[in-house]
């Protein structure tokens, strides 16, 4: 377990329950400043959940969430406002404004949050979508758009107020091989080079290990293990174990729980 | 016995959901309306709304006005020719569009058009997630794309009522006196004799601005709180039209009993 | 769709929606423009003022001369009071002129009619009306008939 100097983020006995459900219970965990950290878990375990809490879209039934000290779900509107503009969140599906353009989107944020005159909007909009690689689209409306640009433009739009913290909520899903790629390459690019945070959430374990700098397991309302992405592939935990080497049956079970063979085939022709 | 017990348990659970529901579209109303909002072009976008929901439901409205102010007249005469007052179906057309059929048709046209569509939309932007990501960028959807829909509602249907009184009375003109032989100045006459300013166009035009925040709140607030995959959608958008229709012939029932 | 155009068609349909508001409140409902201009009040009592309301006409030799402004019950005659307010340039109506409550048409509505009188003093603001006529009921009409064909056959 590496211990880093500088945690940007810190979830301090987090406890979120949705209906009666418990998502997580007092789950512990620290995001280092300036690294590329990945959480990830089996399916429905609530990893997205995680970035809503950060960015404040939920609240938690327990705990402190700190981003840069402030406790998130403590801050007034306002605080909230001025914290939101140093966060980033690129959405599964892109989230792209339907109603708007290619250069409207990016410029969206820029316009809320700044007073900015319009031709300098207008370069830093010309600068993000270079970064992406997405210069020559910016007069086309979103449903001209592919899948994979969809992402790339949502991507620009979540930098272009260059936050200190970047959010990916499953970045990798239904992307070709060549999508993906791209997306591993700048989600790493990005962070080295303008100095950012990542949080990526995944289950997509061969494209995130191979640019995460730490990795959270997470499963079962509790974090699984934590470690750098070496340590966690020699675990001894099965359940980490399972995870990460993609095995089957473990301890999380490949047959739904059921009655004993034998007597469902001796039932015969009754339906239940 | 037990499923009996199961079945009341379950009605109490659905009248529970729907105060419940009922509050959160009661905050979530507030929360859209009252305080200020952060950007500065609300008023772009209210004007893009009232094209949308307004300007875009003109068509429904006038055609359904005509057909509807032509069938009065003729179905009035009729009835009025048994007791020789064919000369008042003038004064018929008028007050039945301005009391009852103009605020109400134009409200159940507008629920169904402008309501059905604002409510996919909206629910659309929260399956995509749209909302989300407006919020994480620190703009309030509730006031950056609820509020202008809500403000083109409230303003568009009472204006869209008035014109649908309009070609109704002059479809009914049409066919009175050009088709049935009504005399022309008795068609009139007798109608500005009759209509009274306060009691029928105001308390008409009155029912129209309650209908039209009753139907565009139903038809936003689904759009925002439904499931967010297509299917919760398509329910989302069925029950705007449902709610909003039988919210109107309520209210119109009760306001009519208060003010006439 | 370009802003300017979005803008002008917006505009538009506002327009007409108020254009509409102005038709009905002029043609269709016949609302005078000078409705509240100067107005003095003079006053009546009728034994029976059946289907008479605020806001009715008040007409002379067929023209509306002004409006019932209220009906109220006097305890002490016993009777309905009606206050009509009479347009201030027709101040040379006699004294003894006298109101009855009329119908317009069949189907139509209440109103009052009044009738010149001679004397050389005019009413004023707050003036009564003493000569007046209740309206018709038809219940009495058809019980006067009745009566009459009675007595006749005797």
């Amino acid at each position: 377990m590496t211990e880093f100097s500088d945690y940007i983020v810190e979830l301090q006995d987090v406890t979120f329950r949705r209906g009666d459900r418990i998502i997580f219970d007092r789950v512990n965990i620290r995001i280092p400043r300036g690294k590329v950290t990945a959480i990830m878990g089996p399916s429905g375990c609530g990893k997205t959940t995680f970035l809503r809490l950060i960015g404040a879209q939920l609240r938690p039934d327990g705990g402190k969430i700190l981003v840069n000290g402030q406790n998130i779900p403590e801050l007034g509107r306002d605080a909230l406002f001025r914290a939101r503009e140093h966060m980033g969140m690129l959405f599964q599906s892109g989230a792209l404004f339907t109603d708007l353009s290619v250069f409207e989107n990016v410029a969206f944020p820029l316009r809320v949050h700044t007073d900015l005159p319009e031709d300098m909007i207008r370069d830093i909009v010309l600068l993000k979508l270079q970064a992406v690689g997405l210069r020559g689209a910016i007069g086309l409306m979103p449903d001209e758009l592919s899948g994979g640009m969809k992402r790339r433009v949502a991507l620009a739009r979540a930098i272009a107020l260059d936050p200190q913290l970047m959010m990916y909520d499953e970045p990798f899903v239904g992307q070709d091989p060549i999508s993906m790629g791209v997306l591993v390459r700048l989600i790493r690019l990005l962070n080295d080079a303008l100095g950012l945070t990542s949080i990526v959430v995944s289950h997509d374990l061969t494209e995130t290990a191979s640019i995460a700098d730490y990795i959270y397991v997470v499963g079962d309302t509790q974090v699984l293990g934590h470690g750098r992405p070496d340590e966690l592939m020699n675990s001894d935990n099965p359940r980490i174990r399972q995870f990460m080497k993609g095995e089957p049956d473990g301890p999380v079970p490949f047959h739904f729980p059921a009655s004993r063979y034998m007597d469902d085939l001796l039932k015969g022709d009754r339906k239940a | 016995m037990k499923t009996m017990i199961d079945r009341v348990a379950l009605i109490g659970r659905s009248g529970l959901d729907v105060l419940a529901a009922t509050g959160r579209s009661g905050v979530f109303l507030f929360n859209a309306l009252v305080g200020r909002s952060r950007f500065g072009n609300g008023f772009q976008l209210l004007v893009k709304q009232l094209y949308a929901v307004g300007v875009l439901s003109l068509a429904i409205i006038v055609v359904s006005g005509l057909f509807i102010g032509m069938v009065l007249a003729l179905q009035g005469y009729n009835i009025l020719k048994d007791y020789g007052s064919e000369q008042a179906v003038g004064q018929m057309v008028a007050l039945t569009l301005l009391r009852e059929l103009g605020p109400v048709v134009t409200a159940l046209l507008f629920a169904g058009r402008a309501g059905s569509a604002l409510t996919a939309e909206i629910g659309l932007m929260k399956a995509t997630e749209q909302l989300s990501s407006m919020e994480m960028i620190g703009v309030d959807p509730l006031k950056y794309v609820i509020a202008p829909r809500l403000w083109a509602g409230f303003i568009s249907m009472p204006l869209l009522a008035l014109i649908f009184c309009v070609v109704g009375i002059w479809g009914g003109a049409m066919v009175a006196v050009d088709w049935l032989g009504v005399y022309s100045g008795s068609y009139w006459a007798n109608m500005q004799n009759s209509v009274q300013f306060t009691h029928d166009v105001l308390n008409g035009l009155t029912k129209a601005v309650v209908f039209a925040f009753v139907v565009t709140w139903i038809a936003v607030f689904q759009g925002y709180d439904c499931e967010p995959t297509s299917e919760g959608i398509s329910r989302a958008t069925t029950r705007t039209v449902v709610y909003a229709s039988l919210a109107v012939l309520g209210l119109d029932f009760i306001l009519t009993a208060l003010m006439f | 769709m370009r802003t300017r155009t979005l803008e002008l068609t917006v505009g538009l349909f506002i327009l007409i929606g108020v254009l509409a508001l102005l038709v009905l409140a002029l043609r269709v409902s016949g609302l005078t423009v000078n409705a509240t201009g100067d107005t003095y009040k003079v006053h009546a009592h009728f034994d029976n003022i059946s289907g008479l309301t605020t806001r009715a006409r008040v007409t002379m030799a067929g023209v509306t001369i002004g409006q019932v402004t209220a009906i109220e019950f006097d305890k002490d005659r016993y009777t309905g009071r009606v206050e009509m307010a009479i347009r201030g340039d027709i101040d040379t109506l006699p004294a003894d002129s006298s109101a009855s409550i009329l119908t317009a048409g069949l189907l139509g509505e209440k109103y009052i009619g009044i009738s010149v009188g001679g004397e050389d003093d005019f009413l004023v603001d707050g003036s009564e009306i003493y000569d007046t006529q209740s309206a018709m009921v038809l219940e009495e009409l058809i019980g006067r008939f009745l009566f009459n064909t009675v007595s006749n056959d005797d």
